[in-house]
C-alpha cells in the first residue's frame, strides 16, 4: 500500500476513473436488457459484464491488483471453495443412488391367469 | 496489553493482522453467498419455468448506482486519511453512511410494493429465492452501517491517539463494504435482469 501523497492523489484519479466506468457499466447491462436477447445470451453478456465490474471493484477499490501473497493464498482457497460449491449441486441430477439399475421385466404379473 | 501486529505488518505475513483477518471473514463471507447463488441456480435450472419482469429494473438500477457511489466514498474516505485530511474524511464516511441509507430506504420501498400485491416468500420459488438473497445483503448494509457509525462516533477518538490504527480499520470497513458492493454488482443483474 502507498503512503507517499503524491502515489496516493494519483490513486485517488484511478478511483474517479474506475468508479465512472462502472456507472457506465451499470448502463450497459441494463441496455443490453432492453434489447431483450435470447435468455442464453442475455445470461452470458450479462454475466461478463458483471464479472468485468466485480474484478475492477476487487483489484482497484479492494486494492488486489498490489496485495501480500498470504492474500492472494486465501483467495486461491476461496475460489476453489467456491467453485466446489458451485459444482455440487449438479451432482444430484446425476447421481443414482437408490435406483435400481436391473430391474426384471414382471413377466409373471402379467401372464394370462388358466 | 497491547495487541501485537495491528499497524506494524508481522514479519511471516507480510501483514497486519487486522488486514489477513478481515480477508479471511470475507472469504467466509464468499462461501455465505456462493451457497446461496449455488441454491438460486439449481432452482432455477430445475423449474419448468422462471419469472421475467417482476421487479422493478429501474428501482435496481438506481441502487446499483448507489451502492457505487458509496464505494468511491469509501475509498475516498480512506485515501483522506492517508493524506491527513480529517475533514474531507468526515465527509466522505458521512456520505458513505447516508447512500447505505437510501439504498435501504429503496429496498423498504421495493419490499412494500410487493407485498401490497401479496408477493410474500410463500408466492414463488423465485420470491423465495429473492427476498433470502437481498434480505441477507440488506443485513450486510445494516452491519456496515453499524460499524461506520461507530467510526464517526466513539471510534473516531482513536484518530488522536493513533492515526496509523484508526486508518487501518477504515481500510477493513472498506474492504468489507467494497465486499458488499461487489455482492450486489451480481445480485442486480442475477435478479432484476435475467
Amino acid at each position: 500500500m502507498h503512503s507517499d501523497p503524491e502515489a496516493i492523489k494519483r490513486q485517488v484519479r484511478t478511483y474517479m476513473m474506475v468508479g465512472a466506468a462502472l456507472f457506465v457499466f451499470t448502463v450497459i447491462t441494463v441496455a443490453v436488457n432492453q434489447v431483450h436477447l435470447a435468455v442464453p445470451l442475455a445470461i452470458t453478456v450479462a454475466l461478463i459484464i458483471a464479472t468485468m465490474k466485480g474484478s475492477m471493484v476487487a483489484a482497484v477499490f479492494m486494492h488486489l491488483s498490489h496485495e501480500k501473497m498470504w492474500i492472494y493464498g486465501a483467495l486461491v482457497l476461496t475460489v476453489l471453495g467456491f467453485l466446489i460449491l458451485m459444482t455440487v449441486p449438479s451432482f444430484t441430477t446425476r447421481d443414482s443412488i437408490g435406483t435400481p439399475t436391473h430391474v426384471e421385466a414382471p413377466a409373471a404379473a402379467h401372464a394370462p391367469a388358466h | 496489553m497491547n495487541i501485537p501486529y495491528t499497524v506494524e505488518e508481522r514479519p511471516d505475513t507480510g501483514l497486519a493482522n487486522g488486514k489477513l483477518g478481515i480477508w479471511l471473514f470475507l472469504a467466509s463471507e464468499v462461501m455465505l453467498f456462493g451457497a446461496l447463488f449455488s441454491t438460486y441456480i439449481i432452482l432455477r435450472v430445475g423449474a419448468p419455468e422462471w419469472p421475467h419482469g417482476e421487479l422493478n429494473v429501474w428501482l435496481g438500477m438506481a441502487n446499483t448506482f448507489i451502492l457505487i457511489g458509496s464505494s468511491v466514498t469509501m475509498v475516498m474516505a480512506w485515501a483522506s486519511l492517508k493524506l491527513n485530511d480529517w475533514g474531507k474524511h468526515r465527509l466522505y464516511l458521512i456520505l458513505t453512511f447516508v447512500l447505505a441509507g437510501v439504498f435501504l430506504v429503496n429496498k423498504y420501498f421495493e419490499y412494500a410494493d410487493h407485498v401490497r400485491r401479496g408477493e410474500l416468500p410463500s408466492h414463488s420459488t423465485f420470491l423465495a429465492i429473492y427476498y433470502t438473497l437481498t434480505g441477507l445483503h440488506g443485513i450486510h448494509i445494516i452491519g456496515g452501517m453499524i460499524v461506520m457509525a461507530y467510526f464517526m462516533g466513539p471510534g473516531a477518538r482513536m484518530w488522536k491517539t493513533n492515526r496509523d490504527q484508526f486508518t487501518n480499520r477504515i481500510e477493513y470497513t472498506g474492504l468489507y463494504w467494497h465486499f458488499v458492493d461487489l455482492v450486489w454488482i451480481f445480485l442486480f443483474p442475477v435478479l432484476y435482469l435475467l
